[in-house]
């Protein structure tokens, strides 16, 4: 038996090794501080920044646990007016993206195969020189045109820093389709459009989820964008967050908010996961 | 008229000519066969008939209607490709819905057609699944049912059985022959197995560096192979270096190298001095005790050198006293005794004066 029971142990022990690290970094830099983060969201915001003491320290301070935060959200429409601006620069962002990257996936998943790493280099090639540098430089090309600081040019930008991620999980995907699909497709008798349309479309529907998902969820939680390229009325929720903690202070106010854009991101993702396994889970 | 002409098809890729001045008909309702090793060109053939690649010299013609310029899309031509290429997120009834749709059939014609091509392949049960559910078997059906489904002119079969395994290969083969005939659709069907071509086609073409070797039904193609190429590539054979001495009117006399004179069929190209080689097939030859008298002309002592128990039949190999190797099967057909002679046994190999050929260089 010894030799058999050995060898489980053994991989036993080394599945927790490799993957024990990883598991305790997560538990500590991500479970934790959102626990802390659920736990604040119930506080009261301390006179100078930071959080409330739980118990009454001096008469007239605010102590203890409270459910303020939440009734100001529920009970005033702005943010939830907030909240549906931002799913809706972050659902055509996603869309504008779609539509853009999906050619230029298509090209460099057909092009020759010595030539598709140079080109995927191209596309992440802007992340080389800085992030700020780049939307200022986009100040210089819409103020001339008459189209900064308004919701367009905050769209604007939202596609251009995401672009790549929706082109990489697109191309990824695109690569590994057998082209000789394509050939039955033609043979059986389909034209060019029928073969994008009834073999390649479905076929890279898990690449479109995953694409629009790493567009999605970062421009929900963007505010350098909004801040910069936008005007008074293009605040997000990210322009919303960062202001409770770094402008008004009010910690516990900022939680909340940070939680509601978690479960609200949870939500889309969990329906995107549903809708990837209905429709194109197969490929 | 043939249902499919090739006329001089000529096809290159820079300096190399995988398919040379091919010419050849297939008529309505065959099973036509083009057997190579790879690289023959059989495959660019076939993509030339679907319209994937055009011919760079030479007319193929379809019902005495040149295809050159029509698209594979619009050819009534279907291909079963090697990999069998089903699309993986359909359905096995969306699968052979497939080229019904793209010619824009009604719905109730399609779910009609498409449930009797199910069940035409046995896969009544199967309509619902996914390819990557199926066994390679059902899969290799489907194929074949999508292929068939819009009843083509023609259907090209790429080697569709070379994923499957020796058991189930023999089980596609008797399928293959009978969905032919129940289907009268014609058949053009490419592989580099010979005993596959041999058992399915009416017709084959032997191909070679683009050119075709030779082009007859499967038994003469292994009964009388037209020269060393086909010989060797069909079947098992004897192959021995051979002069002519005397060109007869029924008969040679030829020297064959490590055996001596043997006397073989006449030959019409065959003249005294040719040089050239002897073939006779293994089934041919006759193996005995080298204590029994010769019986026949053309008798050679020897040892046997090795052997090779199969079950139905052992293939042993015979050194002459010359320093020829024959190969000589002999039938396990009498019960119990699982072989009759042992490495190192004197033995004498022989086969009637009409067996075996000679071929030219």
């Amino acid at each position: 038996m010894s030799d058999e029971a050995h060898t489980t142990a053994a991989s036993r022990l080394t599945r927790r090794l490799v993957s024990g690290p990883p598991f305790l970094f997560l538990l500590v830099f991500f479970v934790l501080p959102g626990l802390i983060m659920v736990a604040a969201s119930f506080r009261y915001p301390g006179e100078f920044g930071g959080l409330a003491p739980l118990s009454a320290g001096r008469p007239g301070e605010e102590a203890g646990l409270t459910i303020e935060n939440y009734r100001v959200f529920f009970g005033d429409w702005i943010y939830a007016e907030i909240f549906a601006k931002s799913f809706g620069v972050a659902a055509l962002t996603a869309l504008i993206c779609l539509v853009m990257a999906y050619p230029v996936a298509l090209a460099i998943a057909r092009s020759p195969r010595q030539r598709r790493d140079f080109l995927t280099l191209l596309v992440i090639l802007p992340f080389a020189s800085n992030f700020l540098v780049r939307i200022y430089a986009w100040m210089i090309i819409l103020g001339p045109l008459d189209l900064l600081f308004s919701r367009t040019a905050v769209v604007i930008g939202m596609v251009y820093v995401h672009l790549p991620f929706m082109i990489l999980p697109l191309y990824t995907n695109l690569e590994k389709h057998d082209p000789v699909l394509l050939d039955a497709a033609q043979d059986l008798g389909a034209g060019a459009w029928q073969r994008f349309w009834r073999v390649t479309f479905p076929l890279s529907l898990p690449g479109i989820f995953a694409g629009s998902a790493l567009v999605f969820i970062p421009v929900l939680g963007m505010f350098a964008i909004p801040e910069i390229l936008g005007g008074k009325d293009d605040w997000l929720v990210g322009n919303l967050i960062k202001e409770s903690f770094l402008g008004t202070r009010d910690w516990p106010f900022g939680s909340m908010l940070s939680i509601m854009l978690t479960l609200a991101v949870l939500a889309v993702a969990g329906f995107s996961a549903w809708l990837a396994r209905r429709g194109g889970g197969r490929a | 008229m043939a249902l499919l002409e090739i006329r001089n098809v000529t096809r290159r890729y820079g300096d190399l000519a995988a398919v040379c001045d091919v010419s050849l008909d297939v008529e309505q309702g065959e099973f036509f066969t083009l057997l190579g090793p790879s690289g023959c060109g059989k495959t660019t053939l076939l993509r030339m008939i679907a319209g994937f690649e055009a011919p760079d010299a030479g007319r193929i013609l379809l019902d005495g209607k040149d295809l050159a310029g029509t698209p594979p899309e619009q050819r009534p031509v279907h291909t079963v490709f090697q990999s069998y290429a089903l699309f993986p997120h359909m359905t096995v009834a969306q699968n052979i819905a497939f080229p019904l749709r793209m010619a824009g059939r009604p719905t109730e014609e399609i779910s009609r057609r498409v449930g009797e091509t199910l069940e035409l392949v046995h896969l009544g049960d199967k309509a619902h699944q996914y390819p990557h559910e199926l066994s390679g078997g059902q899969k290799q059906r489907v194929a074949l049912a999508r292929g068939l489904v819009n009843r083509p002119r023609l259907l090209l079969l790429d080697e569709p059985l070379g994923a499957l395994d020796a058991k189930l290969r023999e089980e596609m083969q008797l399928e293959l022959i009978k969905l032919q005939k129940e289907v009268g659709v014609t058949f053009v069907f490419v592989t580099h197995a010979q005993a596959e071509a041999l058992a399915l086609s009416h017709r084959i073409a032997v191909l070679r560096d683009g050119r075709v070797e030779q082009m007859d039904e499967p038994s003469r193609i292994y009964g009388f192979p037209k020269n060393r190429f086909v010989a060797d590539f069909i079947g098992s054979i004897n192959l021995l270096d051979a002069e002519v001495i005397e060109a007869a009117s029924g008969h040679l006399r030829l020297s064959v190298a490590g055996l001596g004179e043997v006397i073989a069929p006449h030959a019409a190209a065959a003249g005294a001095g040719l040089r050239g080689a002897f073939a006779i097939r293994p089934e041919q030859v006759r193996i005995s005790p080298h204590t029994e008298a010769p019986q026949l002309k053309n008798h050679f002592t020897g040892r046997v050198s090795s052997f090779l128990y199969i079950g139905d039949v052992t293939t042993y190999i015979v050194e002459t006293a010359g320093g020829a190797r024959i190969e000589a099967l002999l039938p396990n057909s009498a019960p119990g005794r699982a072989q009759f002679f042992e490495t190192g046994d004197a033995v004498a190999v022989s086969w009637r004066h009409d067996a075996g050929a000679w071929l030219g260089e």
